[in-house]
């Protein structure tokens, strides 16, 4: 049926030449990352192997983008043809039906993928989203100041010893502070962060359940070691920092140690922006109780909502925005350095990659090592690292992060904190249903 | 010892030289931002900050080669502009009927617009989302053009109500005498005399409206997008963006501040409020 | 004019207002009564009070309430009282006037979004904002204003945006004051004080009630600076009613209790709005 219509439309687009300027239009939302801006550049290229299918761009900052694209897929109000999702929303709207299952050709090699990337944007085995890049994170620091301290890090280093480097390291007189992390509110921003953290400290987000966790002892150690750790070592303005404050940071040369997102690696070791480019070294990200994920995982993913009348081409765009052959097309033109990485195994393959790359081992260890579907020590209900993918996660996520930074900014005690996340977390969870 | 007339001096001088200090820092933010467009993204971090620099046209050129900056002009324009020419149709009649022959229930009317203009839009975005699409108007420029109209109405009509309640009545009692429609009446002696609170009233209007964020970014996409949804395509993105969203962020204000300063002495001279006498 | 025709002028602003009002205002009682989540099209069915219930439980409910009214009315003492000041202190001329007063209106053109960017990024940034680096230089420990004071800061940024409009406005209402006047009462011995106090202030009354007025309808429903700035925290240190809702509808998804809270903040509204007519009302010919 699917292809008659392609049929139809391709005969449409045979018989009238001068069709109207929505045939074969498509409206893509995306997110304003580096990796998506590049992409909407390569729009003649798309256009140039596809004749008849036009590109036009809705590219928006990632909280804009995610509830506008929240609001059109809920009420079908089919703005647009290609959506940019994450890891989050992926699984949530292919149980919703909202999203078109995507079946790719032989030639784009599905297995190719990252089974990590995979496994987090499928629901019931099928794949709803393609993912377009993706991330874990791991431990970013400055390996002269390492070094002159006599300190070391390795992969998986304990959290101690994460806390002596802080300390050695900073030099408050020269600026310089031992260890930069998030703490600006929201489930995507502090709350990414600490929950690696806490997951590594043995802690989780519900009990199998569906009870919240957060009053658990495994909660407290790890929050109180976060604010003592900040407290202490971190830059002042802690409480409004998240990826792009921190990254101004650690390229004007104010932190030891990062602890973020990978896709921060090819920031921080660009001549063009960083200060430091040339002092960069990686390692794992450090634990306590246990190594489970101890380090997010997340993607970009492009997903078509159910609905659209222009699936088939929609599916065309996908297929070619994520295939092998645009990684190598973005190489041709801005080096293999900038390509899209965390997605596909044979990117990681490559010489020309591994050669320019100067983080892709420390990245794609990351990438392996987390497993969405067992993150926690002790069994949980959800799917997710670094988040919970439920519906009310988002809401929870946002009132903890707040709690968080209070504790953080000294406001309250971490003790109060995670008592007021508890009762907001439990508020959404009865609203929700899940018990009474 | 100084005389009157020497301390007078005195005075006024140190007062200029105040309303200078002021005024630059009131816009010293503003020029920060221009100087900012004109730095690299390294730069634009520095500590101490960098104020004399190589400058560089890098930002802008990023902002041309990604996107295109008249086609979100041209719909700030249109939608600005219409939304207040639309509100000014409708709201010139009512004001001027409720100005010179108030009825018993006039004030009360009045308020209860201003009181509509309260309600915080996110609190009616679901409504109004559905509404738009049962019509199929998301992302056009009319469905912004009647938003926009809507949401200045009330401020519209109250500015205008205190206007016209300055023409003495009259001006329009000699006219009446003579014989004059209504129509004649509005057209030949009100909006002559009203002139400069209606063009005020518009401007005042306009500058709103291009500054409105919440309903351009909620109900555009790719088609309607105004200045305010550019500007949102470059904030926060993964990696630096200061230099850069400054250089977008000079675009999209240089125009409405321009055109500010230009109508600046209309701007004002009907927002007298009945402090002529 | 006959009240029939004058009837008729009216009708389309009032019309249009009143659909404007009642269409959105009666969907949104609706979704306040019923299960209504963006996320389970399936939930659905009257729930009575149970979204107000659990929009007024939240613990920022009073803190988001108290917060809108502190906003509120800081922010109109601070650009009222600023706005006089400097308008008068421009009064009379002097060289360079004309620039004076248009870079002093300048801010009140700049984009909310954009403004509140700016303050948040090269001033405030407690490490190369350039408040951080001002106080370092004089060796004094820089402040994080967002994070230590965060209401305080965006009251700061909402005011700048602000006085300007209080500025132009005063400023000419200034200029129409009677000048034989304030010379009479010169020579009569009064001083500046008495002249501001007895002559200035009462001719600036009405403008006054309307910068009021003006400033507290767009003050109500803050967002964008909000938004840009703190995200409403650190906690719910600067979290207004209007953030709160944005945090249940968009973040939260939940229609149904962002609904109830729309309900309660057009209560606010109206609640604020007749007081303060109360007040300036004598003023005002509204």
């Amino acid at each position: 049926m699917k292809r008659l219509n392609k049929l139809a439309l391709g005969l449409a687009l045979c018989t009238t030449m001068a069709t109207s300027a929505s045939a074969g239009e498509l409206t893509i939302a995306t997110v304003n990352n580096g990796h998506m801006i590049e992409m909407q550049k390569f729009t003649p290229e798309f256009e140039a192997a596809n004749p008849g299918i036009t590109l036009k761009w809705v590219t928006l900052e990632e909280g804009v983008l995610r509830q506008r694209v929240t609001t059109d897929i809920s009420t079908k109000g089919g703005q647009f043809d290609v959506m940019t999702i994450g890891m989050y929303e992926a699984p949530i709207w292919g149980s919703r039906k909202w999203l078109e299952p995507l079946e790719f050709g032989a030639d784009y090699d599905v297995n190719d993928i990252l089974p990590a990337m995979r496994g987090g944007l499928s629901h019931d085995g099928k794949l709803y989203a393609a993912p377009f890049y993706g991330e874990s994170s791991m431990i970013m620091y400055r390996k002269d100041l390492v070094d002159a301290a006599g300190m070391k890090i390795e992969d998986n280093p304990t959290w101690d010893h994460i806390e002596k480097v802080a300390a050695a390291l900073t030099d408050k007189e020269k600026g310089v502070y031992g260890i930069c992390l998030r703490g600006k509110p929201g489930w995507g921003d502090n709350m990414a962060f600490l929950t690696t953290m806490a997951n590594s400290f043995g802690a989780q987000w519900f009990n199998q359940d569906w009870t919240p966790a957060l009053d658990s002892d495994a909660w407290n150690k790890a929050v109180n070691f976060y604010v003592n750790l900040l407290t202490k070592y971190g830059p002042p303005g802690s409480e409004g920092n998240s990826f792009n404050e921190i990254l101004a940071l650690m390229n004007e040369g104010k932190c030891g140690m990062w602890i973020d997102a990978t896709i921060a690696a090819s920031f921080v070791t660009d001549p063009g922006q960083s200060k430091v480019a040339d002092k960069m070294a990686f390692a794992q990200s450090p634990y306590s109780a246990t190594k489970k994920g101890a380090n997010w995982l997340w993607a970009w993913a492009l997903a078509i909502p159910a609905g659209t009348k222009q699936a088939g081409d929609a599916a065309k765009f996908i297929e070619w925005a994520t295939s092998k052959e645009y990684i190598e097309l973005v190489a041709s033109k801005n080096g293999w350095g900038n390509v899209p990485t965390g997605t596909r195994q044979s990117t990681y393959d490559n010489p020309k990659f591994q050669e320019a790359a100067t983080f892709d081992e420390a990245e794609l260890k990351a990438i392996l090592s987390a497993n969405p579907e067992d993150s926690t020590m002790n069994p949980s209900p959800y799917v997710g690292v670094q988040f919970a993918a439920i519906p009310e996660f988002q809401a929870i996520g946002i009132a903890v992060g707040q709690q968080m930074t209070a504790a953080l900014a000294g406001d309250i005690s971490v003790e109060k904190a995670l008592e007021n996340a508890q009762a907001a977390a439990d508020r959404e969870m009865k609203k929700g249903g899940y018990y009474k | 010892m100084m005389t009157d007339r020497q301390r007078e001096r005195l005075k006024h001088r140190i007062a200029a030289i105040c309303a200078w200090l002021v005024a630059i820092l009131f816009f010293f933010p503003i020029f920060w931002m221009v100087l900012t467009s004109f730095k690299t993204e390294l730069e634009a971090i520095a500590v101490p900050p960098t104020v004399f620099f190589d400058p560089t046209l890098e930002n802008f050129r990023l902002i041309e080669e990604r996107t295109d900056y008249f086609s979100y002009a041209l719909n700030s324009i249109i939608t600005s502009v219409g939304g207040t020419l639309l509100a000014m149709l409708i709201a010139i009649p009512s004001a001027y009927a409720m100005a010179f022959n108030p009825g018993r229930w006039t004030k009360d009317i009045l308020l209860w617009m201003l009181s509509t203009k309260m309600l915080p839009a996110v609190g009616v975005l679901m409504p109004i989302y559905l509404i738009c699409q049962k019509f199929g108007v998301l992302d056009t420029r009319i469905a912004l053009v009647v938003i926009f109209a809507l949401i200045n109405l009330p401020i519209i009509m109250m500015i205008l109500f205190n206007y016209f309640r300055e023409i003495p009545k009259e001006i329009l009692e000699a006219s009446r005498m003579d014989g004059a429609s209504t129509f004649n009446e509005i057209t030949q002696i009100v909006m002559p005399l009203a002139w400069g609170g209606i063009a005020s009233t518009a401007l005042l209007s306009i500058v709103l409206l291009w500054n409105e964020a919440f309903w351009s970014i909620n109900l555009t996409s790719s088609d309607a997008g105004t200045l305010v949804a550019l500007v949102a395509s470059f904030s926060s993105p993964e990696g630096l963006f200061w230099a850069k969203l400054s250089a977008v962020s000079t675009l999209a204000c240089a125009p409405i501040v321009v055109f500010g300063w230009f109508t600046q002495r209309q701007l004002v001279q009907g927002l007298t409020f009945g402090a002529v006498k | 004019m006959n009240s029939t025709l004058s009837k008729w002028l009216q009708a389309p602003s009032i019309i249009v207002l009143l659909l404007w009002m009642l269409v959105p205002l009666s969907m949104t009682i609706y979704f306040s009564t019923v299960r209504y989540h963006l996320l389970y099209p399936e939930r659905t069915g009257f729930v009575g009070w149970s979204n107000y219930e659990f929009f007024y439980t939240d613990p920022s409910f009073w803190p988001a309430i108290l917060n809108t009214l502190i906003l509120v009315g800081s922010v109109l003492v601070i650009t009222v009282v600023l706005g006089l000041a400097i308008a008068l202190l421009i009064n009379r001329s002097f060289p360079g006037r004309g620039i004076v007063r248009v870079l002093l209106i300048s801010p009140f053109f700049i984009m909310p979004t954009v403004n509140a960017l700016l303050w948040k990024n090269m001033m405030m940034n407690p490490i190369y904002g350039l408040f951080a680096v001002a106080a370092q230089s004089v060796g004094a420990e820089p402040i994080d204003w967002l994070s230590q004071y965060p209401l305080l800061s965006i009251i700061f940024i909402v005011s700048w945006q602000w006085t300007p409009f209080a500025i132009l406005i005063f400023m000419t209402s200034l200029q129409s004051q009677d000048q034989e006047q304030l010379e009479a009462a010169r020579l009569d011995g009064a001083g500046a004080w008495a002249q501001f106090r007895y002559l200035t202030l009462p001719h600036l009354m009405r403008p006054i009630a309307i910068v009021l007025m003006i400033q507290m309808i767009f003050h109500l429903s803050i967002f964008a600076e909000i938004f840009v700035t703190t995200g409403g925290g650190p906690g719910t240190q600067s979290t207004n009613l209007a953030f709160l809702i944005f945090s249940q509808a968009l973040q939260g998804f939940d229609i149904g209790v962002a609904s109830a809270g729309g309900v309660f903040a057009i209560i606010l509204a109206n609640v604020v709005a007749f007081f303060l007519v109360r007040l300036i009302g004598k003023n005002l010919t509204v």
